[in-house]
């Protein structure tokens, strides 16, 4: 009995101390964000540095110099085809934020304002697309846009054209159309959102002050809409800087971006180190281009006062 | 307060006003004239159609038949953004993305005014409601009560012909709430606009009206003046929403064109006023008595009127007493308040207790 007693002791009161730690708010937190933190940090973070530190060595045939150099950087920023290309990339993406913001907004506010009963099936009639893998929608937009694709074929038809274009596929606006399909639903959702959160009664104390429905939306909904706008340029600008695969199999030859130097100078071009101070001079340069996007809405929609 | 000077000129002419959702009428052949100046509510429970009126006035909702003319003009057609009224919203919908001085110049913006007028017109808003030197705090920086004298400026300094109230305290908390009913009357009387109150509490209707509509299931109830509504209620249901009401049983003995003389248990035979709506419904009535007007007697006191029963309950609310006194006789014990300054907390319950009352504070009512 005692024996017994003297063991349960320290048991039970290590179990007491090991609970009181695992009910303190902090420590559930790390708890349930560990996984996904480890997780992040062996996958991204460790990837990213690996990234930055080759791009600061040379590569030498088979092996890798790794004394610091910052021969990468002056490459990467002073020959004249990865300006372009990054040019080319910033705009093209800066295209699709823009037309894919332009085109969800109006279906946002439609769902938003008019969705009545219905708001659900509508949010999930926009994910449908997704349901097929993201290459087969760019070999579909290919399929549309071909020499012999839906669109030629229909404009023939209707005898607008003569004979097929070759305008449509491989060059920047197949890129551009492509791209701006792909990301529509992900900048749907963070505008419906926003648009959801506006207190109906401050339209309506807009309307009683005497604003039309342009001047209301303009004056309240579009203004307090900017945090989803925001994030939808931030959604879709970042990731469609660094597209290689639409691109390549809609771009032709007008239509390369920068991705597609960086994936031939880690592949073909076996030039790591370069590729990696490309990858990190576009990460740089699409913060400061999200950054100032990001400056430029918020100031605007603090003018329409 | 100095009474204002009012005029009988119409602001406000409801007339037949329906609205149907299917087959349930949310507001149910409503008419009522408004006269220019006056400080009206619409009083009832909730979802007795004192909202879908105001709205209606606004502009937001439609009657699906009848008329609704502001100023002598059918609104029919004209939506809410040309309407010569304007609205505190019971959220106070403050614009959250502008200060207190944005938020004020709103509706000026449009009216183009030149820069020097708009700040002189909104200064002046802000001063009426006392929020003088704020003008350059944001939405989120206010308090309740200041939130909702920014609503109240926004929409006066657009200077309606009729402002809108839904339910514009219900918001603050009880003392702000009082301090804001004296304030907001005295400030109507200031300006001279007509303003439409909507509220459930019967204590602010009362307290900042010129007149109630009392409403009840999509149907105005009664028009009147807050002492006659609380007085003279036309009907059991207004009698029981206003405040407390003692209910006897009766029976008419004499109806003529002008009174009553029923006869009851408690109270013996009694002659009153017969209210305009009273419809006789076989030989019963029922009359009503509000606990205040039942006062206890104490002692040797008697009093020509009085009635006795017996102490079954007693409530002890800081500056009153309520008791509940049996009567033989009465089906129901009278609910009794009184002030606590002669010690009405310290009767205790099962004592024999005399009440005395006014003939005239009986009222007959119709069920």
């Amino acid at each position: 009995m005692t024996a017994a007693a003297e063991g349960s002791q320290p048991l039970s009161l290590g179990r007491r101390q090991r609970t009181s730690l695992l009910q303190s708010e902090a420590a559930q937190g790390f708890a349930l964000i560990s996984p996904t933190f480890i997780y992040a940090l062996v996958l991204l973070v460790v990837p990213i540095l690996v990234v930055v530190a080759h791009s600061f060595w040379t590569q030498n045939y088979l092996t890798i110099d790794r004394t610091f150099t910052l021969e990468n950087y002056r490459i990467a920023v002073t020959e004249p085809i990865y300006l372009d290309l990054l040019r080319r990339s910033l705009w093209i993406s800066l295209l699709v934020s823009f037309f894919t913001v332009v085109l969800a907004y109006p279906i946002a506010f439609y769902i938003s304002f008019h969705g009545g009963r219905h708001k659900g099936l509508w949010l999930f009639l926009i994910t449908i697309p997704f349901w097929t893998s993201y290459l087969l929608r760019v070999m579909s937009w290919k399929v549309i846009l071909g020499y012999n694709g839906v669109l030629n074929s229909g404009l023939m038809g209707l005898g607008i054209i003569s004979e097929p274009s070759t305008a449509l596929l491989y060059n920047t606006s197949a890129v551009v159309i492509t791209l701006t399909h792909a990301w529509a639903a992900f900048a749907i959702l963070p505008i419906f959102v926003s648009l959801e959160k506006i207190d109906r009664s401050l339209i309506e104390a807009a309307t009683d002050l005497g604003d039309g429905p342009l001047r209301r939306f303009l004056r309240i909904t579009l203004p307090l809409s900017v945090p989803g706008i925001v994030s939808a340029i931030l959604i879709v600008m970042i990731p469609t800087v660094g597209d290689f695969v639409t691109p390549k199999l809609v771009g032709g030859k007008d239509g390369v971006m920068i991705a597609n130097a960086i994936q031939a100078q880690f592949g073909k071009g076996a030039n790591w180190p370069l590729g990696a101070a490309l990858s990190v001079t576009t990460m740089l340069v699409v913060t400061a281009m999200a950054a100032s996007t990001v400056l430029i809405i918020r100031s605007a929609a603090r003018m329409a006062r | 307060m100095p009474e204002r000077s009012q005029n009988d000129r119409t602001m406000i002419e409801i007339s037949h006003v329906t609205r149907s959702y299917g087959a349930f009428k949310a507001l149910d052949d409503a008419s009522l004239v408004i006269r220019e100046g006056e400080f009206f509510s619409l009083l009832g429970p909730s979802g007795c159609g004192k909202t879908t009126l105001l709205r209606m006035i606004a502009g937001f909702d439609n009657p699906t038949s009848g008329t609704i003319a502001v100023d002598g003009q059918p609104m029919a057609g004209i939506p809410a953004n040309r309407r010569p009224t304007n609205m505190v919203f019971q959220s106070y919908a403050i614009f959250p993305h502008l200060n207190v001085e944005q938020n004020v110049a709103y509706g000026l913006r449009r009216l183009r005014l030149g820069a020097a007028e708009e700040k002189r017109r909104v200064e002046e808003a802000l001063a009426q409601v006392s929020l003088t030197g704020l003008g350059k705090r944001g939405a989120h920086e206010l308090s309740g009560g200041q939130r909702q004298r920014v609503a109240l400026a926004r929409a006066l300094v657009m200077r309606p012909k009729v402002l809108l109230l839904d339910e514009p305290l219900s918001a603050l908390d009880k003392k702000l709430r009082e301090q804001m009913q004296v304030e907001l009357r005295r400030l109507q009387q200031a300006v001279g606009i007509t303003f439409i109150l909507v509220t459930h509490d019967q204590y602010e209707a009362l307290a900042m009206s010129d007149r109630i509509a009392v409403m009840f299931g999509g149907r105005i109830a009664q028009v009147a003046s807050p002492k006659e509504i609380y007085q003279r209620p036309v009907n059991r249901q207004v009698a029981d929403f206003l405040g407390g009401m003692n209910f006897v049983k009766a029976e008419i003995v004499e109806e003529n064109g002008s009174s009553l003389v029923v006869d009851t248990l408690g109270f013996g035979r009694v002659k009153t006023e017969k209210p305009k709506a009273f419809v006789r419904n076989g030989g019963g009535a029922t009359l009503g008595i509000r606990p205040e007007r039942l006062r206890v007697l104490w002692d040797d006191a008697s009093s020509k009127f009085e009635v006795a029963g017996r102490v079954i309950e007693r409530h002890y609310f800081g500056e009153i007493t309520h008791l509940i006194v049996e009567i033989p006789g009465l089906e129901k014990p009278l609910s009794v308040t009184e002030t606590n300054d002669f010690g009405a907390d310290d009767i205790p319950v099962g004592a024999p207790i005399r009440l005395a009352y006014d003939p005239d504070a009986l009222v007959a009512l119709a069920d």
